[in-house]
């Protein structure tokens, strides 16, 4: 970031404001907390609770003709599995994990008091955001793609590697097929969060209370969805944040579409860089007084 | 101060939520109340010789703003389906006349409460009606004539209502366009069709269709629904209820037999059914019933609605329709919506909404002169609802209208063909009949198929079909039309087949489009007969990879077959499947709309803007060479809250090299905030700090000479107390030698501590690990803000020796407090402030005896302090 370059005259011997807090340390700083191995923890075991509610549920999924939702397919196979996991959780669980690895990162530096410190020591305002932002980011796509893949591995243990079965029309394509598509399924998935990662990063830059980040980022989620369920609004319900973050299952469609998953990046992306940006700039100026 | 950023953050919540509000407020408020209908019985003369008297129970719809006596509106007769009444379409009526027609409903005879029995449209007796009531209309004031005693009227309906609609047109000159929905163009056919051509004395009964359409019009299950606005649900609900409870008395076997038929209808209807085949005297009634007696004569502005799930009256009755009403030079437009008889989507808005737009047309522009404009932004000749996919919000099924200019009739515009092969198959036609194929389940399509959905599963019984199967297709082929293949009959005697067309793709059971069958009666010889079948008129995209699957059934759920059993063997005439299409017709375009790619630039260029915009004050900072060696300067600071008030004014304090600096000041004096401004935290308002010589901005680096401790401790809670001084140290950059950790830890003294969580720590060790922390790499500056916080009085005095000690190697240290004792044994020297402003500075030595004279006594601190700020005795 192009951030004014401090005066570098008379400054400590072997100090350099670009070896300031440097990303590994961020790293470190953040992983040993508590909240982060407690969201990785329910992250990683979410798809073995569901892979034991599958397999106490009564066994009605073997009439397969009938039932063609996501949910009842989900036995299908490992594919399968993943891709329901991966639809349930992203309405909330990974929307919350995003907010709070996003939302978290300044604001609890801020109220533990450590913010003045690190900025004082001194690490450049960019740089600090930057840096902070690069490892939330980086938590964050690590909770996007830890569910799918451990839902891959616990459905592939219970149900087996089979070919997927497509949701609504039953069709079935080679799993060797779908596998690439899944990686794009992931990657739609961590760009569609990329909203709610900008929006509880500017309101971790704006507050002291990281609750108040987190919930904050939430809640636009909800209030998006809410909206997005009053179809009298027409072609502007296209521009909410949340619209199309289940565009990817058009990925998985035997005739893949990527017309809704484009127009969600556009979204996505033009949203974020405005939020990121706005952080930035706020947190600039602000007056650090936490 | 403190809330800054969460005051805009409500202020945000706020204005979002009014937003919201507002756009739900919009969104679903109430549209204003809908003009109140007028019940009136209007009596009518007709039959054959016009002289049958028959009370119609009707709602006129006055438009709003008009009844008073103002001006005059067109008006719209509006016509509900078979087994339905005036009820079934009050909704419809409502809207229209809110758009401003006048809109009479009326219970067609033998219907509703209405008198007299059902004729079938017949012109003797509804059309005869219908031409009473352009009369009853003529007489109202509020309706818009052309001349006297013909009102500026159109009619609209579905189903039976949309025949009315037809014959209606044909008998009445003075009405002047009409709007009929799934509706027939030839009775006898649709309930006798024969893909064959050759008419329905040679067609297949369409038992469960006839069945029924017959029975709805019996009076103890006539539904409040009907066959025509409402679809099968009213069917399906009057199959299930509806039978009236005790009072009424027990029906009449002629009721029970007839219904509310004209008896010679019913005996008809009883003759045919019984055989399966179709008199002449029948196919004689029922076309009297039907636009094909009336050819050349309906020639008014027509809009022609079919629906694509309908196999009762399927596309190609539409198609007749536009074909004769086209030839007489009148205007045509036909559309094929995703509705019909068999369930689908309704898609009550968009009928609707055509439906006005003709009515607008023609009804109303043409009246003041020149050409009808086109209105209705959906208009044009040929429409066909399309599958757009998914709703990516809601998931749910999205239609797209597909518009061309002409409609080209069931050949298309032109023709492509797709050889299907196959070896010549014997096909048994079971003993009665059964089991027999599903197409579709006539009454329960809509039903079992899922509303929306544009199929649902169709079976063939083994042994009774024979298959003909293309190669995967190359390329997708859109067909819009009705494909036709030629075969031959082998065997002897009369049998029934019923062609299909399936989509048979990889995995998923082979779809049957809209699941529709051409039924044909074909005379088997033993050197084959051959027939050319026209199979049901489609619009269908048959994707590339998938195959076509022609199919020939001896049986069909919904029609009649001969009872006894035969075997026939069918075979391909010719290979050729010929498929029509029409690639004018274009949805519009589901493409990447423009703002995929100009919304994320725009988005980028905004951040773009905001970052550059926003950059942080740039220091004017070279280094003052003058001042180089002097740890602290500060000149002329000043520092506002946001209220206005001065929290730091106009303070100018230079601090030398080898000093202990007590920054004195009771509680809001502005020490914090100046030490604050002096780390870089917050952005003075005017004037200037240097350290060494370089100004201090956020982030310069010279900070990195600053050691300092502001208003309590700051510590990873999570980490231990050696982790945080370790982190806290490669967060700076420097190197790890540079630290003197293990001299910071001493001073520290935390012991065993050091290795746990510093959330388990006490006040005052946060305090001392805080004050080492401070030390690491022995700044050159050290700010403490009051240290001695939490110390009990053995560490207060190891503190005052550390720091003396510290100062005397060249470096400085500045100590804020508001304990007097505190400074005067620590400190060398005192700046002492009271409300944001410099009160006095110097040694304390200094201080203490310039002010020795006002006491007389010992002088303390303190008292000097007091003295200082005002608030002495």
């Amino acid at each position: 970031m192009n951030q004014t370059r401090p005066d570098t005259a008379g400054h400590a011997p072997g100090y350099s404001p670009g070896r300031t807090l440097p990303l590994r340390v961020e790293f470190a700083r953040q992983f040993r907390r508590r909240r982060t191995l407690v969201m990785f923890g329910l992250l990683l075991a979410l798809p073995w609770i569901l892979v034991v509610a599958f397999q106490f549920g009564p066994a009605g999924g073997q009439n397969g003709q009938n039932s063609l939702r996501l949910s009842d397919l989900a036995t299908q196979g490992g594919l399968n599995f993943a891709a329901f996991a991966l639809s349930v959780s992203a309405g909330f669980l990974l929307v919350v994990a995003v907010a709070l690895f996003c939302g978290d990162t300044v604001a609890s530096e801020a109220s533990w008091s450590s913010l003045r410190y690190l900025l004082a020591a001194p690490v450049p305002r960019d740089r600090l955001l930057w840096h902070k932002l690069l490892v939330a980011l980086t938590y964050s796509a690590a909770a996007v793609t830890v569910v799918p893949l451990m839902a891959l591995l616990a459905g592939t243990l219970a149900f087996g590697w089979n070919d997927i079965r497509v949701p609504g029309t039953g069709e079935v394509i080679p799993a060797g097929d779908v596998l690439p598509k899944f990686a794009l399924v992931i990657g739609y998935a961590m760009v569609s969060q990329l909203v709610v990662a900008a929006l509880a990063f500017l309101l971790s830059v704006s507050t002291d209370s990281p609750l108040g980040a987190v919930g904050g980022a939430v809640g636009l989620v909800i209030v998006s969805s809410i909206l997005q369920a009053v179809e009298a609004l027409g072609s502007l319900r296209e521009f909410l944040p949340t619209f199309w973050n289940t565009a990817w299952l058009d990925a998985l469609s035997p005739q893949p579409e990527y017309g809704g998953m484009a127009k969600g990046v556009a979204i996505s992306v033009a949203y974020s860089a405005v939020l990121i940006a706005l952080a930035f700039r706020r947190f600039r100026r602000k007056d650090v007084v936490s | 101060m403190t809330f800054r950023g969460g005051r805009r953050a409500i202020t945000g919540i706020v204005a979002l939520a009014v937003l919201v509000t507002g756009a739900l407020v919009w969104a679903l408020w109430p549209a204003p109340a809908p003009p109140p209908g007028r019940d009136v019985t209007i009596p009518v003369l007709d039959g054959p010789a016009g002289d049958q008297r028959v009370t119609l129970d009707a709602t006129f719809f006055a438009p709003p703003g008009l009844g008073s006596g103002g001006g005059r509106a067109p008006a719209v007769l509006l016509a509900h389906g078979f087994g339905g009444s005036k009820q079934s379409v009050r909704d419809q009526a409502e809207r229209l006349a809110a758009r401003g027609y006048a809109v009479l409903t009326w219970s067609a005879r033998g219907f509703g409460r209405s008198t007299g029995q059902i004729a079938l449209n017949s012109p003797d007796y509804e059309v005869k009606d219908v031409r009473q009531l352009v009369d009853w209309l003529a007489r109202r004031p509020e309706v818009l004539l052309d001349r006297a005693g013909d009102p500026r009227v159109g009619i609209a309906g579905g189903s039976y209502g949309g025949s009315v609609a037809l014959m209606a047109a044909a008998y009445d000159s003075r009405i002047d366009a009409i709007v009929p929905q799934i509706t027939w163009y030839d009775l006898a056919d649709a309930l006798f069709p024969d893909a064959a051509g050759a008419g329905p004395a040679n067609g297949v009964f369409k038992k469960m269709w006839a069945g029924l359409f017959f029975s709805s019009a019996a009076d103890r299950l006539a539904p409040e629904g009907g066959l025509g606005a409402a679809g099968v649900a009213g069917v399906a609900a009057a199959a299930g209820g509806g039978t009236p409870a005790g009072a009424a008395p027990p029906p009449t076997p002629d009721q029970v037999r007839c219904g509310r038929f004209l008896p010679a209808i019913c005996d008809m209807y009883q003759t045919v059914a019984a055989t399966g085949r179709a008199t002449p005297e029948a196919i004689d009634l029922l076309r009297r019933s039907s636009p094909v007696s009336v050819q050349g004569r309906i020639a008014i502005p027509t809009l022609l609605i079919q629906g694509r799930r309908d196999s009762l009256f399927p596309l190609s009755h539409a198609d007749a329709n536009a074909r004769v009403i086209a030839a007489t030079g009148a205007p045509v437009e036909v559309a094929w919506y995703a509705g019909g008889h068999d369930g689908g989507d309704p898609e009550s808005d968009w009928v609707f909404d055509r439906t006005v737009g003709w009515f607008d047309q023609w009804l109303r522009h043409s009246a003041r002169g020149g050409t009808p404009t086109k209105s209705s932004p959906d208009g044009a000749a040929f429409t066909v609802t399309r599958d757009g996919g998914r709703d990516p919000g809601t998931r749910r099924p999205v239609l797209l209208h597909a518009t061309a200019g002409r409609y080209p009739g069931l050949g298309g515009t032109d023709r492509t063909t797709v050889d299907v092969a196959g070896s010549p198959q014997p096909v048994a036609n079971p003993p009665g009949g059964s089991p027999a194929a599903i197409s579709s389940v006539p009454g329960f399509g809509g039903l079992l198929g899922g509303a929306g959905g544009s199929v649902s599963p169709a079976l063939d019984i083994p042994g009774q079909a024979a298959a003909f199967e293309s190669a995967p297709l190359a390329g997708a082929v859109q067909v819009t039309g009705s494909p036709s293949i030629t075969i031959r009959v082998r065997g002897t005697g009369d049998t029934t087949l019923f062609g299909k067309l399936y989509d048979v793709s990889g995995g998923a059971l082979p779809m049957l489009p809209s699941n529709l069958v051409a039924p044909f009666r074909v005379t088997a010889t033993e050197a084959g007969t051959p027939v050319t079948v026209t199979l049901p008129a489609i619009d269908w995209r048959f994707d590339a990879g998938h195959r076509l699957r022609v199919v020939f059934s001896t049986t069909d759920l919904g029609y009649a077959t001969p009872a006894a059993p035969a075997v026939h063997t069918v075979e391909l005439a010719s290979p050729r499947l010929t498929l029509p299409r029409d690639p004018a017709l274009t949805a519009p375009s589901t493409g990447p709309v423009w703002w995929t790619w100009a919304l994320p630039l725009a988005g980028l260029l905004a951040a773009a803007v905001l970052l550059l915009t926003g950059r942080a004050p740039r220091g004017a900072g070279r280094t003052d060479e003058h001042l180089a060696d002097v740890p602290l300067v500060i000149t002329g600071l000043g520092k506002r809250y946001r209220d206005g008030e001065k929290a730091v004014d106009d303070l100018s304090i230079r601090v030398e090299r080898g000093q202990v600096l007590g920054l004195l000041g009771p509680n809001g004096a502005g020490k914090t905030t100046t030490l604050r401004m002096l780390m870089g935290l917050i952005h003075p308002d005017e004037g200037e700090i240097r350290i060494f010589g370089t100004r201090v901005l956020p982030g310069a680096a010279v900070l990195s000479r600053l050691g300092s401790f502001v208003e309590g401790p700051g510590f990873l809670p999570h980490l231990s107390g050696r982790a945080n001084l370790e982190l806290y140290w490669r967060a700076t950059g420097r190197p790890a030698a540079d630290a003197r950790l293990e001299e910071a830890l001493e001073i520290a003294g935390l012991g065993a501590a050091l290795d746990r969580a510093v959330r388990t720590y006490s006040q005052g060790m946060r305090q001392r690990l805080a004050i080492a922390q401070a030390m690491l790499g022995l700044p050159d500056l050290l700010v403490l803000d009051e240290p001695a916080n939490g110390l009990d009085p053995p560490q207060i005095a190891e503190m005052r020796r550390v720091l003396r000690a510290y100062a005397e190697g060249g470096r400085t240290v500045i100590v804020s407090s508001h304990l007097l004792g505190e400074v005067e044994q620590t400190c060398s020297h005192v700046v002492v402030m009271h409300r944001g402003r410099l009160v006095s500075a110097g040694p304390v030595g200094e201080l203490l005896t310039a002010t020795a004279p006002a006491n007389g006594s010992g002088t303390r601190l303190e008292d000097v302090f007091l003295d200082l700020i005002g608030e002495g005795r």
